[in-house]
């Protein structure tokens, strides 16, 4: 099927490909944990006014194809004056998209602890703040990484809609080799391979993560 | 001094505290007992501000209790709690439990607050655990490290809810032998608890809650031993003959 040529020939251009899905993955996941974070804390806040806010957010981007929100932040944010590269476009939106996802794996972990957890720091003397910071949080994270794994494998699979904006990432080069060399067979499969071996790691990962804090 | 006077609280349309005035003099050893779901572990959470009170009146060394209010934390410091279910921190070794309150809420130096912490924990016979997270410790020890956490603040009283109630029954004797010494070194404690016997030996007085009302109050050995209310005698016959 390949000839040695063939492959001396795509994997570097696949392999700058990989490069900067790898460089989308990272900065949209840094985005989304933050974010994603933010809206959590918003979420289980007892302002009715911040939990309706981060409530309405998330629903309403979870509701909205992310290729759909890739073309707005791209094609409509110029008009209203924000100039983006498509490789901005592509972490923002992706990024966005995912803290709302995000926020939904670190609320239900949030929630997972145990309410005895809460009144025993209160009858401390801890205030919220520290309350969320010295108990809740590092209870909460263990119980939401699995799931934050598995989110995680998600996204790395996800900046592929990215190339519809022109992100030159892995699956835009293959698109771009397959349709000047008509080997379809030869690209897609290559493409295939490296997003499972750029996946493999994190689902060992994430395997490992359930192992260690799964069950108890 | 813990002064309840008149305190009501319902969940919906469910009266669980109706009226309840009680005083726990300094230095006194109150147990609460009663049927399940009679108010009394409400009526414990009320003192410390977890639960909020309808009507009625709770002070604290007279300090109002308000769970909401912003000195709710100064009440909290004075009045520790010891729970059924232990509540330990489970990310944190025996001693960073112990130290947690005094080092993060009362921002006492850290050496100083372990070193106390080695104190307290062996008290309660736990020396050579402090390195220890509670997933390792039996329930009794779990409990005994709660105490000790408890005791770390420096409180001047400590509410116990039902806190044998959650051993296995050959733990439990520990727990009490604890909780014994603490009395007698004349720490005002309210014991909500389900062992008469310990309530018999170590309480000043000992109040039988039902229907979230004071039924009837007395010294521990008359109201044990010669209840006067139907009530009461039905209870105390149900506890001590089960079968």
């Amino acid at each position: 099927m390949f000839s040695r040529n063939d492959l001396a020939e795509y994997l570097p251009l696949l392999a700058a490909g990989a490069l900067v899905t790898v460089q989308v993955f990272a900065f949209a996941l840094v985005v989304a944990t933050l974010l994603g974070l933010v809206w959590a804390l918003m979420r289980v806040s007892k302002v009715r006014e911040l939990s309706g806010f981060s409530k309405a957010l998330i629903n309403i981007i979870r509701g909205i194809p992310i290729l759909v929100q890739l073309f707005y932040i791209y094609f409509v944010f110029p008009e209203i004056g924000i100039q983006l590269s498509a490789f901005q476009a592509g972490v923002i939106g992706l990024g966005f998209a995912y803290s709302c996802y995000l926020a939904e794996v670190f609320r239900s972990g949030i929630e997972a602890v145990d309410p005895g957890q809460v009144e025993a720091a209160q009858s401390l003397g801890m205030g919220r703040a520290l309350i969320l910071w010295r108990v809740v949080l590092p209870q909460a994270f263990k119980i939401a990484l699995p799931p934050y794994g598995n989110t995680c494998i998600m996204l790395l699979k996800d900046t592929s809609q990215a190339s519809i904006i022109t992100v030159a990432e892995l699956s835009f080069e293959g698109k771009l080799i397959a349709s000047s060399t008509f080997k379809n067979t030869e690209i897609f499969t290559l493409v295939a391979i490296w997003y499972l071996a750029m996946c493999v790691p994190l689902i060992l990962l994430v395997g490992q993560l359930e192992k260690k804090f799964g069950r108890k | 001094m813990i002064a309840l006077s008149g305190v009501r609280k319902s969940f919906g349309s469910n009266m669980v505290l109706d009226g309840i005035s009680l005083e726990v003099r300094q230095g006194e050893v109150v147990c609460v007992i009663g049927p399940s779901g009679s108010g009394k572990s409400t009526l414990l959470r009320c003192v410390n501000g977890l639960e909020s009170y309808d009507a009625g009146e709770i002070t604290v060394w007279g300090q109002r209790v308000d769970r909401d209010a912003h000195d709710i934390v100064a009440i909290r410091e004075k009045v520790a709690m010891v729970f059924q279910r232990f509540n330990l921190f489970p990310h944190r070794t025996a001693l960073e439990n112990v130290i947690e309150g005094p080092v993060y809420v009362k921002h006492e130096p850290r050496a100083e607050a372990s070193e106390r912490a080695r104190t307290l924990l062996a008290r309660v016979g736990l020396a050579g655990r402090e390195g220890d997270y509670p997933h390792r410790l039996s329930g009794g020890q779990q409990q005994r490290v709660a105490i000790a956490r408890a005791l770390a603040m420096r409180p001047q009283a400590i509410l116990f809810d039902e806190p044998t109630s959650g051993l296995d029954p050959e733990l439990v004797g520990e727990v009490l032998a604890v909780m014994r010494v603490l009395a007698n070194d004349g720490m005002t404690m309210i014991v909500v608890t389900h062992e008469m016997g310990f309530a018999r030996e170590v309480a000043d007085r000992v109040i039988f809650i039902d229907g979230g009302k004071i039924v009837e109050q007395g010294k521990a050995r008359d109201l044990l031993s010669t209840p006067q209310q139907e009530r009461t005698q039905d209870f105390l016959r149900r506890v001590t003959h089960p079968i």
